[in-house]
């Protein structure tokens, strides 16, 4: 079955951790957990692909986790305090697997953050007709922080 | 009676936990965020709270995505620190108050806010990050801490508006305590921050300062933020704000603003981090005339700014 269209599906670059995700992504999550112990973290590291067959994956799920591409592990229903757990395993912090979803190089991605972060301007909408909260209209000023971050 | 006499809202950025166990505070990246803590810290030990309550998440530590309740309030008598993934946190173990924990537990739950209640939890960077950054990094806490652990991970976490309820009920319990108790109530994570997909790395100052200023003067404003828009406008991740009106709604609707503190970035996020104090009360006292005159003028200064 198709997902259900959510509002929130408008905003760009972004995998919002439904009900949904939540019930397909079940298996991904808990072989994250599992990772919190020491033992497991050995025993995935010594066989990947074998460790993950004692979770109820997909092939896709199982692909995503072995390749460690992040963004669709959480397509597929991870989540980020999950799959921060496998980023760990392999011995990365939060900062790290941002800039990996991003596809920025670390460098590029921690110059952003200390510049200011990334602008929510232009990327509040995929579909573009969504304004500011706020009365104001965005400013020239934040367009030109974004240009600089290509 | 017990009262909550003050509200302090902070972020938990998990690298800022990392630092302190790492001792990189006097390192210049992280000084910028430590130091915007020093007053705090002062102001915490003169307002020595008998009780804290500390509104956090859990971060997939003590729950798994088994079991997710929305609110879930700590009535053990001691908390441990979560193992993470690294090990536990090297902070000590939070010491609870069952006595008063139940009590807020039994006044909610029949003012139809459905709490589980956890006896056995462990607490995690969320709780023991701002417990740092307003307490310090000493040998045991100084008080002992109601966790109230509140679901922002799975969607849809608990509405702003519900939030804000809760925190008005949590006040009544409170003040139904037969107990004299100088109570302080943190609401923690935030402030913009996406840690998530491709959008990851999203700050928006000026909602952070609007969220900020509003929380001060007109909370019910903040109430009234939609889930889409947080997301939208905060990063995925920073609708974890809504645990901040869990604290402003157990706070006077009018309070004194004391302190204020923003920085980007730690990590990922935004840093905010703001201090609210009820006005004090003469209890049993009618308010000295002066004040009834300096309220009156200011309901017309209001009334004039329509």
């Amino acid at each position: 079955m198709a997902r259900k269209a959510q509002d929130y599906d408008d905003i760009p670059g972004t995998f919002v951790f439904d009900a949904e995700r939540s019930r397909e992504g079940y298996g991904i999550n808990m072989f994250c957990m599992s990772l919190m112990k020491d033992e497991n973290r050995k025993a995935f590291k010594a066989d990947e692909a074998g460790y993950l067959k004692k979770f109820p994956l997909t092939p896709a799920q199982a692909d995503a986790i072995l390749k460690r591409d992040y963004n669709r592990m959480l397509e597929l229903g991870g989540n980020i305090y999950f799959t921060a757990k496998l980023g760990a395993t392999d011995g990365h912090s939060f900062r790290h697997l941002a800039a990996v979803m991003t596809g920025s190089t670390q460098e590029d991605y921690s110059k952003m953050m200390l510049d200011g972060g990334r602008s929510v301007e232009g990327n509040r909408s995929k579909s573009g007709r969504d304004k500011p909260a706020g009365k104001t209209k965005s400013k020239s000023k934040t367009s030109k922080s974004r240009s600089k971050r290509g | 009676m017990a009262r909550i006499t003050a509200g302090v809202a902070s972020s938990h950025v998990p690298a800022i936990g990392a630092a302190i166990d790492n001792k990189q505070t006097e390192e210049p990246y992280w000084k910028r965020v430590f130091s915007g803590f020093e007053k705090s810290k002062e102001w915490m030990a003169k307002a020595k709270p008998d009780v804290a309550i500390v509104v956090y998440n859990d971060h997939a530590s003590a729950f798994s995505v088994e079991i997710v309740p929305t609110f879930a309030l700590g009535c053990a008598a001691e908390f441990p620190p979560a193992d993470e993934g690294w090990g536990p946190r090297p902070v000590p173990t939070v010491q609870g108050h069952p006595e008063l924990a139940s009590h807020i537990a039994q006044s909610v739950i029949l003012d139809e806010f459905d709490l589980t209640i956890c006896n056995k939890m462990e607490v995690d960077h969320g709780l023991t990050v701002p417990m740092n950054l307003l307490f310090g990094s000493p040998k045991e806490w100084p008080c002992p801490v109601i966790p109230l652990a509140v679901n922002v991970v799975l969607y849809p976490p608990p509405t702003a508006h519900r939030c804000y309820m809760l925190g008005k009920a949590i006040r009544k319990a409170i003040e139904s305590y037969p107990e004299d108790l100088n109570v302080v109530i943190f609401g923690t994570g935030g402030m913009s921050h996406q840690i998530s997909g491709p959008r990851a790395g999203l700050i928006n100052s000026r909602f952070d300062k609007a969220f900020l200023d509003n929380l001060s003067k007109d909370p019910k404003k903040l109430t009234r933020i939609s889930h889409l828009e947080f997301m939208r406008e905060a990063g995925a991740e920073g609708i974890e704000m809504v645990m901040w009106l869990i604290m402003r709604g157990a706070l006077d609707d009018k309070v004194d603003e004391v302190y204020r503190f923003y920085t980007v970035p730690a990590s990922n996020t935004a840093v905010g981090h703001i201090i609210l104090e009820n006005k004090r009360k003469a209890a049993g006292k009618r308010p000295a005339a002066g004040k009834v005159k300096r309220a009156a003028a200011r309901k017309a200064i209001d009334i004039r700014r329509g």
